[in-house]
């Protein structure tokens, strides 16, 4: 049995690795092999693997997991300004600083379950998201948001008029133009900044997977399984569940990191609460408590935020055009309802449709859809069977 | 007042009496109760070392209440009960488990999205790794010695036909028996039983009876709390009965057998 899912498990991180890898071919004619988007998969897949540790795991849902994506992001343009565009330190401390930062709300949250749980996670988001916009603005910029300069020429100027990345002045790296942030030289962004982001989400799937078959991963299942019983059988859950939380937390900040490393920007808006339910979206999406489904949700829904938001009747005008032109006005006005602007309607309407006729998310569909060719042979060995044991 | 803000828990330890040298569990002048109601009054109790102890009453009598207070569930007003020399008062359920106290439930507690087979591995490995352990590397699957040693405890249930079944499609009765295992694997010093035959049909009654009997052989200490008098006195070496939240008589199961006030109180017009 475990050599079975282990060799299930290689098979799918294979998977994962090639397909991630091959995104810019693969994905090719549907139109989304660009690297603004491909870098967009990765991030918000790694966010997602993250989150569905707390939430898919233990069944703590939290409502305010995009603290950790402005912590991240907020970090790591610290550490273009203070230190050095390389993204090495950046990425560090960026997940550090997120692991902290989660021990210290999910100590607090973690007080509570169930609801009053997710409006604690809540209330501590949004309570960092004014804050970044009005005390902390001497940290955050407020609402002009974080952003690289060159460096500044005389030491009297302030930090926003100039920044100082002493490691890069001590190495006397020259800077020409726009800084741009770089891995050792190479800079981060296109192609090379999504290959980045990438390798990265195949070791996060790769933490996440071992995670989930260790026995720490079961105790999680166990506790959101019947914490109660778990108290009684000697383990003391309130530790787990916080390590699961920071883990979750450290996935966040990873993120919200890489999306400071391909755009060097970090504005508060990235912790607002509909970052948080955007994440919740895309684990139910593809599927609670699996490994696969919040990458497949975190890409579906990323895909249609970059595409389908881009329609417009122009482009619908000329996909119907095989319609004759009073059906084809018609279905033009209704379908442009749910693009462009209106696409969250889209969203939405793909989110009920997916909770109401598959409560497991998009792997259960492809479970079902597994499951019912596995059938097929047995319903035809059926009757065979029946004849043997009447013989 | 049973503690104050300067004392220790050790000396708290040394103001109840630990018991007879041979006392594995010993309640000591316990009192709880609930909004005026007195669940508990006064409750003097010791189990020994390797015996079946039965607590028996009738229903509201408070027994329960006297389990729960045993494993953290509850803390008493006053009182306090002493495990192997140790004060169990004020702990975590979690504290008292990991000193050798399991306990099975009288509604099936179980971990209904887990396998059979990992239900039992679950407090097997809370009792080799302790309260928490984090160690991602570490694979479930890779625990041979675990599962060698779980598979046992299923087939001494008679559960080892469904091993990989998930818990929430079994029966009550087997969600008993698996509650059953999760406790033997854990091999407690004390095990707790709420009512372990509630439910069950005769056949599967008297498959536990001789299950517990087994057990005893191998000298774990149990107290068992049981409506069904052929199971008490199947497995019972003394019998404590309580009534109105007081215990009116202890001894050998002859002895309760024969006290008046049983018959008064609990028994009633009921032929033991």
């Amino acid at each position: 049995m475990g050599n079975t899912q282990s060799r299930n498990d290689l098979l799918l991180l294979a998977g994962i690795a090639g397909f991630t890898l091959l995104a810019p071919w693969l994905l090719a004619p549907i139109g989304a092999a660009y690297p603004d988007l491909l870098q967009k998969f990765c991030i918000f897949g790694i966010f997602a693997i993250g989150f569905n540790i707390l939430f898919g795991l233990t069944g703590y849902l939290s409502f305010g997991h995009a603290v950790f994506i402005g912590v991240g992001s907020y970090v790591s343009v610290w550490c273009f300004k203070l230190l050095t565009m390389n993204i090495i330190p950046a990425v560090a401390l960026s997940v550090l600083m997120a692991g902290l930062f989660a021990a210290a709300i999910g100590y607090v949250s973690l007080r509570r379950s169930g609801i009053y749980f997710s409006i604690l996670t809540l209330a501590f988001a949004q309570m960092s998201y004014n804050l970044a916009y009005s005390v902390l603005t001497p940290i955050t910029n407020g609402e002009t948001g974080l952003q690289v300069r060159a460096i500044r020429t005389n030491a009297e100027l302030s930090l926003r008029d100039g920044d100082v990345r002493v490691i890069d002045q001590a190495l006397g790296i020259q800077e020409v133009g726009v800084p741009i942030t770089n891995l050792f030289g190479m800079k981060m962004s296109g192609y090379p900044g999504f290959y980045f982001c990438a390798v990265l989400l195949i070791i996060c799937f790769y933490l996440a997977q071992r995670l989930t078959r260790s026995n720490f991963g079961v105790m999680l299942k166990a506790i959101k399984s019947n914490q109660n019983r778990l108290n009684y059988t000697g383990i003391h859950t309130r530790p787990y569940l916080i390590a699961a939380f920071v883990i979750s937390g450290m996935y966040a900040g990873l993120a919200g990191s890489l999306m400071a490393v391909t755009d060097p920007i970090a504005g508060a808006e990235r912790m607002q609460w509909t970052a948080s339910g955007e994440v919740v979206l895309m684990t139910i999406l593809g599927g609670v408590g699996t490994l696969v489904g919040p990458v497949l949700g975190a890409g579906l829904i990323k895909f249609a935020e970059q595409k389908v938001s881009s329609w417009n009747e122009g482009i619908l005008n000329s996909f119907f055009s095989f319609l004759p032109e009073s059906l084809q006005h018609f279905v033009v006005d209704v379908v442009s309802l749910f693009v462009g602007e209106g696409w969250h309607l889209t969203l939405g309407l793909m989110f009920m449709v997916i909770v109401i006729f598959l409560p497991g998310g998009l792997m259960e569909g492809f479970r079902r859809i597994m499951a019912r060719f596995q059938k097929k042979p047995d319903e035809t060995v059926a009757p065979d069977g029946a004849q043997q044991a009447a013989e | 007042m049973l503690a104050t803000a300067e004392k220790t828990a050790d000396d708290e330890s040394r103001e109840f009496q630990r018991g007879t040298p041979n006392s594995v569990l010993h309640i000591d002048d316990v009192h709880k109760s609930f909004s005026g109601l007195h669940a508990l009054s006064d409750v003097d109790l010791e189990v020994l070392e390797g015996e079946t102890h039965a607590i028996i009453g009738p229903n509201g009598a408070g027994k329960s209440t006297l389990l729960n207070v045993c494993v953290g569930r509850l803390k008493p007003d006053r009182g306090a009960v002493v495990f192997d020399g140790e004060v169990l008062t004020g702990k975590q359920p979690h504290e008292i488990n990991q000193l050798g106290v399991a306990r099975v439930f009288q509604t099936p507690e179980v971990f209904p999205d887990l396998t059979v087979l990992e239900n039992i591995m679950v407090p097997a490995l809370s009792k080799r790794d302790g309260h928490f352990r984090v160690n991602p590397f570490k694979d479930f699957e890779r625990e041979a010695s675990l599962r060698d040693e779980a598979v046992a405890t299923a087939e001494s249930v008679g559960l080892q036909a469904q091993l990989t079944a998930q818990a929430s499609s079994m029966s009550r009765g087997d969600k008993r028996r698996l509650e059953l295992a999760m406790g033997l694997i854990q091999h407690p010093r004390l095990l707790l039983l709420d009512e372990p035959t509630a439910g069950m049909a005769r056949h599967d009654t008297n498959a536990t009876i001789d299950l517990l009997k087994k057990i005893k052989e191998g000298g774990m200490t149990k107290v068992i709390i049981e409506h069904d008098m052929h199971v008490v006195f199947s497995l019972a070496d003394r019998i404590s009965v309580l009534a109105g939240g007081r215990i009116i008589a202890q001894g050998t199961p002859d002895e309760v057998k024969n006290d008046p006030k049983v018959k008064e109180a609990y028994l009633g017009e009921e032929q033991v």
